[in-house]
């Protein structure tokens, strides 16, 4: 094919200047420093403008790629991000916190015999381009359509149904638990990772659009969804998370400085602990750190905890190297914060002073079995090898189970087995007519572009719905 | 919205009341649920349990002890002055039924908590023997509300300026001997709430407590609340926050809530300064 001729792929992918890394590990500030534009022109000057773009398949709500690219290497910064919106209400937000390896720029024809293009960090410039220096011009909103839909929760797929019911001329109240609208992206998310200014600012844009966000209401306690019909609203979207960590039922688990991943992160996050005493919020800063778990929160765990002042902080998992969850670019940037991988390690026990403060913990080797039912190898404890960890913080980060806060005051809408809700993988559609849900309430935990992949496919069908029927 | 219509200063004014405009929360709250308040944009969520609702005003009662920081805070908000966050109702309101004799006991600020719980059981049919304590007359809160929803009243005090003159426990033993009592309810400080579970226990008489945990988002997200139950880990917010007495483990509640000592010591000390400047 014509788009694969070798004298294309002459320059190399772009390297993202980052806070050095001794420096970055005891700050809050972002890890990129981002592309200067003309590092960014150059990036997308290697974009083969291909007829069928792949990458565009490997993006969850098929944002159109080579042609904002293309807009970045003319120097059209602006139109690039406008572009952007187009197909997506939170390109800040996807540039930074999108696996893209896994998707746009893993199906790039470039990454088959070298390195892909870096679309995510030329998406994170374009958007932080136009934040800072936009005229910021809005899309246009089209006639109003009368239609009034509830959105519950205002995490990446709330936002994103927000913001397409918004541009096909819809009425829209986003209802937010929280006293600050975003959901994972304010209460879980890092600072270092995802800047709250630039969640604020995307909020912003879709306020300016018209959405009017509720927060500090609970649905399900402060109004049902029921009630929300009642008030006159047409359709309901479901968004509302994961919701309960999971804890691990070992001995000593409730010691103190033992944390779900949720309460660490929110506690440091939505609740700014690591300006206490400014914020009243305290978070207990370990010196020797254990997270348990291995995927992208775990590791947003690990980093904040050495950004918490930690000597140490061990990651503790139970499989090996290769299974790790968590994206490749994570494991990269905690290791080089000096975080240690302790593998194929499972907790045993806690064990705790007279004061019920965490002292350490007991841990069990593990080797690799045969594959289980999740195609990866089973870890098998080791007889005999139980040893020490002394630590004086712990953070289990191994998952969440659906919360039924929403579900238990909505009885017709039907669950999995886990609690989840039953969403139809096209639509969204629950068993409930007029509702929609999308998110990890119904994936269980997810990442935020499909959630937002989720969101997309709902405002579509909560469209066809409000102008043709259920 | 959360905006404080009337406040009132009870027991020396160690203890605050806070009646707050919530017309939502007012119309779908039922005894024994709670919410949660923060002061501004900097401060802590801080869970607590309603006093009060008057759904036709649609407005909220709240009760709570000056201790640290965040309660300082909320003593400084006049009428008129909104909470920054108020959301509710949470938890599992307290199963009300007509089970016969039924035992009040409420200590401290749990005397808030026990209000619209005893006067939900008085209506349901039971009879209510209610049994209040404080360490000193003067502390001893809605004495008239708690009177009005029981059928015998009693008082206590460590000091002997009211009532019998020692804990509730020993009148709680005097009506548990007299009485075929079916259920006791007993809400407050810590020690007071285990003492009494102890006393119901060897009688075998049911006994539920509410509990009152550090909390960050009450909805269940983030697992702070966690207390055992028996051999369970419950979450207070969304499990409870009351419990059968007999299964709680109070001491590994009173460790968790002394999780922040130092620092709502330095937060408490950084406030006082700022204002005394």
């Amino acid at each position: 094919m014509a788009e694969t001729k070798p004298k294309k792929i002459k320059v190399p992918r772009v390297k993202m200047p980052e806070q050095d890394p001794d420096v970055r590990r005891r700050n809050f500030d972002e890890v990129p420093l981002g592309l200067t534009p003309e590092m960014a022109m150059q990036e997308a000057s290697r974009c083969l403008q291909c007829k069928k773009p792949s990458c565009m398949e490997g993006c969850p709500v098929s944002v159109k790629i080579p042609e904002f690219i293309k807009l970045i290497a003319d120097g059209d910064f602006s139109g690039a991000a406008k572009k952007l919106w187009e197909r997506n209400a939170l390109p800040a937000v996807c540039g930074r916190v999108c696996p893209q390896e896994s998707q746009c720029e893993g199906s790039c024809i470039l990454g088959k015999k070298g390195e892909p293009v870096a679309i995510g960090y030329l998406e994170k410039f374009a958007a932080d381009y136009e934040r800072k220096n936009g005229s910021g011009e809005l899309p246009v909103i089209p006639e109003k359509t009368g239609k009034k839909v509830a959105v519950i929760g205002s995490g990446p797929s709330g936002l994103t149904v927000a913001g397409d019911l918004l541009l096909k001329g819809h009425d829209v109240t986003i209802f937010e638990a929280f006293h600050k609208p975003g959901g994972v992206l304010v209460y879980g998310i890092p600072e270092f990772r995802l800047p709250k200014e630039i969640v604020a600012a995307e909020v912003a844009n879709l306020e300016k659009m018209g959405a009017d966000i509720q927060c500090n209401t609970v649905v399900g306690a402060s109004v049902t969804i029921d009630e929300l019909f009642e008030e006159g609203y047409d359709a309901v979207y479901i968004g509302v998370g994961a919701g309960l960590p999971r804890f691990m039922n070992l001995p000593g688990e409730n010691l103190i400085g033992i944390y779900s991943a949720n309460e660490y992160l929110t506690r440091t996050n939505l609740m700014k602990g690591y300006l206490f005493p400014e914020y009243d919020t305290p978070i207990a800063r370990g010196k020797n750190v254990v997270v348990l778990g291995a995927g992208n929160v775990a590791m947003d765990a690990a980093r904040t905890a050495m950004r918490l002042g930690a000597d140490s902080v061990k990651v503790v998992y139970r499989r090996s190297r290769e299974e790790m969850p968590a994206r490749a670019e994570e494991l990269h940037h905690a290791e080089e914060e000096k975080i240690e991988f302790v593998l194929l390690t499972n907790p045993v026990q806690f064990f705790g002073d007279e004061n019920g403060r965490l002292t350490g913990m007991e841990c069990l080797k593990m080797e690799l079995g045969e594959p289980d039912a999740s195609g990866r190898r089973r870890p098998i404890p080791i007889e005999g090898s139980e040893f020490t960890i002394d630590c004086d913080l712990v953070v289990v980060s191994v998952g969440s189970n659906a919360n039924p806060l929403l579900t238990n005051s909505t009885p017709d809408i039907a669950l999995t087995k886990w609690g989840n809700i039953v969403g139809d993988p096209v639509t969204g559609k629950t068993s409930k007519k007029g509702v929609w849900a999308g998110g990890d309430i119904v994936t269980g935990m997810a990442t935020v572009i499909l959630a937002m992949g989720a969101g997309r496919a709902a405002a579509n069908s909560i469209h066809e719905y409000l102008t043709l029927g259920w | 919205m959360a905006k404080i219509v009337a406040r009132e200063e009870m027991a020396q004014g160690t203890i605050i009341l806070n009646e707050i405009e919530a017309p939502r929360i007012s119309r779908k709250a039922k005894p024994g649920q709670f919410v949660i308040l923060q002061a501004d944009e900097k401060g802590e969520r801080i869970p607590l349990t309603m006093a009060d609702t008057d759904p036709d005003k649609g407005t909220i009662t709240i009760i709570y002890m000056v201790i640290g920081k965040s309660t300082s805070r909320f003593r400084d908000l006049k009428v008129g002055d909104e909470y920054f966050a108020l959301i509710g109702p949470l938890g599992k309101p307290t199963h009300i039924e007509k089970t016969g004799k039924v035992v009040c006991v409420g200590g401290g600020t749990g005397i808030a908590v026990l209000h619209p719980i005893t006067r939900a059981l008085k209506a349901a049919g039971n009879d209510v023997t209610t049994i209040l304590g404080a360490r000193s007359y003067d502390l001893l809160i809605m004495e008239e509300k708690m009177r009005a929803a029981s059928h015998q009243f009693h008082i206590c005090t460590d000091d002997g300026s009211k009532g019998h003159h020692g804990f509730v426990t020993d009148v709680l033993k005097d009506v548990l001997e007299k009485e075929d009592i079916s259920l006791v309810v007993a809400i407050g400080p810590i020690p007071m709430m285990k003492f009494c579970s102890m006393i119901t226990k060897e009688k075998n008489v049911k006994t539920l407590v509410s509990l009152n945990p550090i909390m960050v988002d009450g909805t269940g997200m983030c697992g702070c609340c966690r207390v055992s139950i028996g051999d369970k880990t419950k979450f207070a917010c969304v499990d409870g926050p009351e419990f059968d007495a007999h299964k709680v483990d109070f001491d590994e509640l009173g460790k968790r809530l002394a999780s922040y000592l130092e620092d709502e010591k330095i937060s408490l000390e950084a406030y006082e300064q700022s204002k005394a400047k």
